[in-house]
């Protein structure tokens, strides 16, 4: 279980963040919307630990993460619309790697399993440069996944995905998710996924503007639209 | 030191599949030097101040195409937030760049060598070990400070173009210290006379191979 | 602060009219002596302006602290601004006596040394994009720079040296009236320092103010 206690990131004087608090279960898939500049980026990244909070904590099973980092760290995975991935390597060199940064047992072995899960197996060898966008995409799926973690965090996984690339990635995390991992993904387009996630949680402005269990499209929108006009 | 080693081997890789790094470090080696030798026209008794230097500015002018080209592998599709992502120090994500610019720089020094020795006409059989010691230290030197000041360069707007900036006047006392050693060991004279500068050197590269490891993570960590 | 600003004037005058007026005139450089009060003051002040920045960075990057930052920018800026005067101060006294604008003695290669890597520290800070960043940048570099500096002077001195001997009518130590007028203007310069601190503080919390209001009328 996730749990989110005051958090604040400020930048010099500008706050990304202001105060958040939220929980999210096991194996709870929770949509993060918002539109851009809304600090979900922000959001993700103090979660996954490469950015520290200005105020705040955040804890994973009641283990601190920015205590524990290195042990929170195994237990994520990450994937950005960056791909992070080495692009002189190919996918297959570029998971060995990394499995052997998480100090997975049988590197080799793991990251050619991975790749056949994720039907990449036929091109492992090519150099990730020479991949099209949705395919690097899915390699930082694998690249998040080597080391198994339960917790998958996305942020805005589908820009600049076609809408093949759209309809893999969706079907990936549709296994995931029966799997029982714990998904926390931003994105600011609604229509992707919307379906599969257990709640929505909208971030305007730094802030928690609602988080709801009603994912029904319709009245999501709504309810964003007259939220968005009160705003403005 | 398993994440270091499969640092330094994921850059090995890297490098040579493209092999740009290594050909332009090196063309652009050849080139400074052949054109301090045309430009300075050496006659002997100048040759022996003026060309130490000229080896070692050579040495500082394609480290640093090399610096800049070894972070911007991980700054390609920000491969390096998929290191800080993975549960590792970030002192040994620096040591294995360290390690590993390190590697590159050496291997175009070395090679660079055959090519100075001819327009230069050296002997340097006499001296060769003492002055690869001399080689070796300075390029930990360049390679400790290189390494850290490579992320910060590539990481501003300025990119490559504030490397140079930021590196030379920082790197001086190598400078200063190893043309000094290299100048007195090809005029014949042994490495002990040279004992303080190479004292300092010393100095400069256990200062700064600290401060490496403890800065490092303010640089590439996200802010 | 309106009494710092007038002991900051008072002291100024003062330490113009002791060096000028007050201070015996040097034997042998005669009266372009004189310069090297102000030139030793413009060095004092830059050596602590640089001192804090270095100690600012490295709170800075321990706590995170804005506060830090704004201090270790505004006292680089004057720091930059003191030492190029003691370059100036220094090149116009060494015309005469050493009969060059410039030598690559230590002390001149350190200081231009120093002078070049604030000017760097300040390009960096104006490149390096959002505040945060460059705030971190701006301290990791001006670290290395400062520890740089014992190298910088010890491998310039290995190189050559020549040092030159500044107080001392008929070579008897510093003369009474030299020592009370170059404390003077050590006095003055230190004030002055302060005053511009303060005031290239306040500066920057002022356009912090700005941004916040800005970000919030968004």
């Amino acid at each position: 279980m996730i749990s989110v206690n005051n958090l604040q990131k400020t930048y010099g004087v500008i706050s990304a963040l202001k105060g958040l608090h939220f929980e999210i279960s096991k194996g709870e898939f929770v949509l993060i919307f918002g539109p851009n500049g809304a600090g979900k980026s922000t959001l993700l990244k103090i979660l996954s630990t490469i950015l520290a909070p200005t105020e705040g904590e955040v804890y994973i099973d009641d283990i601190n993460i920015y205590k524990n980092s290195h042990e929170i760290r195994s237990r994520i995975g990450f994937v950005s619309h960056e791909p992070f991935l080495y692009e002189n390597l190919s996918a297959l060199e570029n998971l060995v790697f990394f499995a052997g940064l998480y100090n997975v047992d049988n590197p080799l072995n793991k990251a050619k399993e991975i790749l056949e899960t994720l039907q990449l197996d036929a091109r492992e060898n090519e150099l990730v440069r020479n991949y099209s966008r949705g395919m690097k995409q899915r390699v930082a799926l694998a690249r998040a996944l080597i080391h198994e973690p339960d917790i998958l965090y996305l942020d805005e996984p589908f820009s600049g995905l076609d809408l093949l690339g759209t309809s893999i990635i969706t079907n990936i995390l549709k296994n995931l998710k029966a799997q029982g991992k714990t998904i926390l993904m931003s994105t600011h387009s609604f229509d992707d996924c919307a379906d599969l996630a257990h709640r929505i949680l909208l971030l305007i402005n730094g802030e928690i503007a609602f988080m709801t269990s009603d994912v029904n499209k319709d009245h999501f929108k709504q309810k964003y639209l007259e939220l968005v006009s009160i705003n403005n | 030191m398993k994440t270091i080693i499969s640092i330094v081997r994921k850059d090995f890789i890297s490098e040579f599949r493209s092999r740009d790094m290594f050909i332009s470090m090196f063309t652009f080696s050849l080139i400074i030097i052949f054109v301090f030798n045309l430009v300075l026209d050496l006659t002997s008794n100048i040759k022996n101040i003026v060309s130490p230097a000229v080896l070692w500015i050579t040495f500082l002018f394609s480290g640093s195409i090399g610096l800049s080209r070894s972070y911007s592998l991980e700054k390609e599709s920000e491969a390096i937030k998929g290191l800080l992502l993975a549960p590792v120090d970030r002192s040994l994500i620096y040591m294995g760049k360290f390690f590993s610019n390190l590697i590159f720089l050496l291997i175009i020094e070395i090679i660079t060598i055959p090519i100075f020795i001819i327009l230069f006409n050296y002997d340097f059989s006499i001296k060769i070990i003492e002055i690869m010691l001399v080689i070796f230290l300075g390029t930990i030197g360049f390679s400790s400070v290189g390494t850290l000041f490579s992320a910060i360069s590539l990481n501003t707007r300025l990119r490559e173009v504030l490397l140079p900036i930021l590196y030379f006047p920082i790197i001086i006392p190598v400078l200063l210290n190893a043309v000094r050693i290299t100048r007195s060991l090809l005029s014949g004279e042994s490495l002990s006379s040279n004992s303080s500068s190479l004292q300092v050197l010393i100095a400069f590269d256990i200062i700064f191979l600290s401060a490496g490891i403890l800065l490092y993570e303010y640089v590439i960590e996200e802010s | 602060m309106i009494i710092l600003l007038v002991l900051t004037v008072i002291s100024i005058i003062a330490s113009l009219y002791a060096s000028f007026i007050y201070a015996p005139t040097e034997l042998v450089m005669g009266d372009i002596q004189r310069i090297f009060y102000f030139h030793m003051g413009t060095v004092w002040v830059a050596t602590v302006a640089f001192t804090t920045v270095f100690i600012a960075s490295i709170m800075f990057l321990k706590s995170g602290k804005r506060k830090w930052d704004i201090l270790a920018l505004s006292s680089a800026e004057i720091g930059v601004l003191f030492i190029t005067l003691t370059i100036i101060t220094g090149s116009i006294w060494a015309k005469p006596i050493w009969g060059t604008w410039w030598t690559w003695d230590p002390q001149l290669t350190t200081t231009f040394i120093l002078w070049i890597l604030y000017i760097v520290y300040l390009i960096l800070r104006s490149v390096a994009g959002d505040n945060v960043k460059q705030a971190r940048f701006a301290a990791v570099f001006s670290i290395i720079a400062f520890i740089d500096l014992p190298l910088v002077y010890i491998s310039a001195r290995l190189k050559r040296g020549i040092s030159p001997v500044v107080f001392g009518p008929g070579g008897g130590g510093i003369e009474s009236k030299m020592l009370i007028t170059m404390l003077i203007t050590f006095l003055a310069c230190t004030l002055l320092f302060i005053i511009l601190l303060k005031q290239r503080i306040l500066y920057e919390k002022i356009k912090d103010n700005l941004r916040l209001l800005k970000s919030r009328a968004i």
